[in-house]
């Protein structure tokens, strides 16, 4: 599957060179990201690479946000594949957890005493404070995408809106929110894109 | 802590994890009540502690956040193995745990993203793979801005933890209106914490 005509619209200026590329790239990429990997991956991906448009990076990290496993990990998947098949996929998803997994176990058993130590859990929250910072960050800069949002950026943000209630506030389970907004917004969508198109 | 684990103990260990891998969504953090169910509560091959920093740790190292289970699987086989006291013997049977847990909790999720993404990227011009994409995008935007909101909102005290709380502020406009480096912003908190400021 290489060598793909980045013909559909807004198409990114360009692509892993090859397989090592996509291993090498998601190794450094999974070694800069503390506390989870997501703020690295947009700047990295997008920013920096530019492997995608900040709408085609918003498009699969919904993909990579509903289906089960690590959304990194998802998203690593279907990039690799994308680009070089399930070699691709391999090639990306070893990338992400080789050199991670390494490192956190040799940490492990640095750390086996230290861990309870006030100063090590001190890091660890002002760390911790820090990545939950990152996260909402990345969730502010996406919202340029939705710019381009067939719904429209009023409706979307009455979408965010009532999400961010549902899960930030009112802590209702992940999956009810996924499951009953989720095909709502999507029937919307769907209708949206109809009248674009006849418009 | 020592345990000893039969194959067959291997065996249910090794499908726990995979029974576990497409009921995680958003995120391999979500599974972690059920794994805390099994190995701490129901099985006791892993104490509480061990399940804990587990957590922690892979929180404060790089990588994915599902490097806490790699961590967990290390910790049960320690503990089969006697302990890192009982040298290489245990290291391996350490290692043995991060390939069973970190294969299982891998192996359905990942095919099931790869063939339905391949699948979706074929047919990307469907009206239906189409609107699925649109209608999400401002449902998962907002569950980034809500993860971030409920990472701080942790913090139960006020009083004392507001600190915390201008940290990730001050995090969130520092990442969406500059380039400074993520990892100078995380040595930043971690200095913060070390000298007890937060």
């Amino acid at each position: 599957m290489s060598g793909i005509p980045k013909a559909h619209h807004g198409a990114a200026a360009n692509a892993p060179k090859s397989k090592t590329d996509l291993f090498v790239s998601f190794t450094l990429l999974a070694l800069q990201g503390f506390g989870g990997v997501l703020t690295v991956v947009q700047r990295e991906l997008v920013d920096k690479k530019q492997w995608l448009t900040l709408d085609e990076f918003v498009e699969d990290w919904a993909v990579a946000q509903i289906l089960p496993g690590p959304n990194v990990v998802n998203l690593a998947l279907m990039l690799g594949g994308r680009h070089f098949g399930i070699s691709g996929a391999l090639a990306a998803l070893s990338g992400l957890l080789l050199a991670p997994t390494a490192l956190v176990l040799l940490l492990a058993a640095a750390v086996a005493g230290v861990a309870d130590t006030p100063t090590a859990q001190g890091m660890l929250r002002g760390m911790g404070a820090v990545s939950a910072g990152l996260i909402a960050a990345v969730g502010i800069k996406l919202m340029g995408a939705l710019k381009n949002n067939p719904m429209g950026m009023l409706t979307c943000m009455g979408i965010g809106a009532f999400t961010f209630v549902a899960i930030g506030l009112l802590r209702l389970p992940l999956a009810w929110v996924l499951l009953s907004l989720g095909p709502l917004a999507s029937v919307w969508a769907a209708h949206c894109i109809k009248q674009r198109a006849t418009a | 802590m020592s345990i000893t684990l039969t194959l067959a103990d291997w065996g249910s260990l090794f499908l726990h994890f995979i029974s576990l891998s497409l009921l995680a969504v958003g995120g391999a953090i979500t599974t972690a009540p059920d794994i805390h169910r099994y190995l701490v509560d129901e099985t006791h091959w892993l104490s509480d502690t061990q399940f804990t920093s587990s957590i922690a740790l892979a929180q404060g190292a790089p990588g994915p956040n599902v490097m806490f289970v790699a961590l967990m699987g290390w910790n049960v086989g320690l503990n089969a193995g006697g302990g890192l006291a009982a040298g290489w013997s245990a290291i391996a049977l350490a290692l043995w745990g991060v390939l069973i847990t970190m294969v299982g909790i891998m192996i359905p999720s990942c095919t099931l993203t790869f063939v339905a993404t391949q699948w979706a990227h074929r047919n990307r011009d469907m009206l239906a793979v189409k609107a699925f994409k649109t209608g999400m995008a401002p449902i998962v935007i907002a569950l980034l801005i809500a993860t971030g909101w409920l990472l701080t909102g942790n913090h139960e005290n006020p009083a004392k933890d507001w600190p915390l709380w201008v940290l990730t502020g001050a995090t969130t406009l520092i990442v969406w209106k500059t380039k400074t480096h993520l990892l100078i912003l995380l040595g930043f908190g971690a200095l913060l914490g070390a000298l007890g400021w937060i």
